[in-house]
């Protein structure tokens, strides 16, 4: 049962249909309930970072089976203009003071795995994982 | 998705029904702090339960719409936080700090009633 999605992420309904899409294939694996609400929030953080930073990009949404595993893989990527200094971005300042306010080590917490591949001028990739529970 | 506004008696009631775009969630904050000089609203209640997600934008753009109320001479209070949406929200630092808030729309009405009548003047 591999499926997956690519959501071209443009404006601000795209940030909507990524997370919608993304609870869809949760679903569909038999993710929890709350699950369902993480995985939903962090996309919906990752499509607006790109909106907001990059203006375009894309969200690919997959599952992936590891033995008897399931996990939904999200990456969320863009050729915008990249993040300088990553461990900044991913200082906890809880999106009010420090940290760039990108809301990454948010995300972070919601996610099982998460990684992050930033150039300058080249572009941003952040992957991230949920296992079903 | 336009947000439909009821009032009833000295406050407006908000109830959406479906997720909202961001460009939704600003209508809906200046539709309130407009509908509130209009029908000269003492109370305002936004029920977001049907919400699956609060993300970032969502809880600034809802702690905005109740502080504008506010400087308008509304109270606001959000109800119908989902147990796991505000679990996500505390994951991403998101604690609606300086917004009311109340378990359902029963309770809003009860915690509004309480904060008006406090302000209110006598005789």
């Amino acid at each position: 049962m591999a499926s997956e999605a690519v959501i071209p992420i443009n404006s601000d309904v795209d940030v909507v249909a990524a997370r919608q899409k993304g609870r869809e294939l949760a679903v569909e694996l038999g993710f929890v309930s709350t699950d369902l609400t993480l995985l939903a929030t962090a996309i919906s953080e990752l499509a607006r970072n790109i909106i907001r930073y990059a203006k375009h990009g894309e969200i690919l949404i997959a599952s992936v089976q590891s033995g008897e595993r399931v996990a939904i893989t999200v990456v969320a990527r863009d050729k915008g203009p990249g993040i300088a200094n990553i461990s900044l971005a991913m200082q906890d300042g809880f999106s009010t003071s420090g940290g760039l306010g990108l809301g990454l080590p948010g995300v972070k917490r919601l996610m099982d795995e998460f990684h992050l591949v930033s150039d300058a001028n080249k572009g941003t990739t952040v992957t991230i994982k949920k296992w079903k529970r | 998705m336009e947000v439909p506004i009821l009032k009833q008696g000295l406050y407006l009631i908000a109830s959406i029904q479906a997720a909202l775009s961001d460009v939704d969630l600003v209508h809906l904050r200046d539709a309130l702090a407009e509908k509130v000089g209009k029908f000269r609203a003492r109370g305002v209640i936004v029920d977001v339960t049907v919400l699956d997600v609060m993300d970032s934008f969502a809880s600034r753009t809802l702690r905005d719409l109740a502080h504008m109320t506010r400087l308008r001479g509304a109270e606001t209070v959000i109800v119908g936080i989902q147990p796991e949406v505000a679990f996500a929200m505390v994951q991403l630092g998101l604690t609606l700090e300086g917004v009311d808030t109340a378990l359902d729309l029963e309770e809003g009405l009860a915690f509004l009633d309480k904060k008006t009548k406090r302000h209110t003047p006598r005789g």
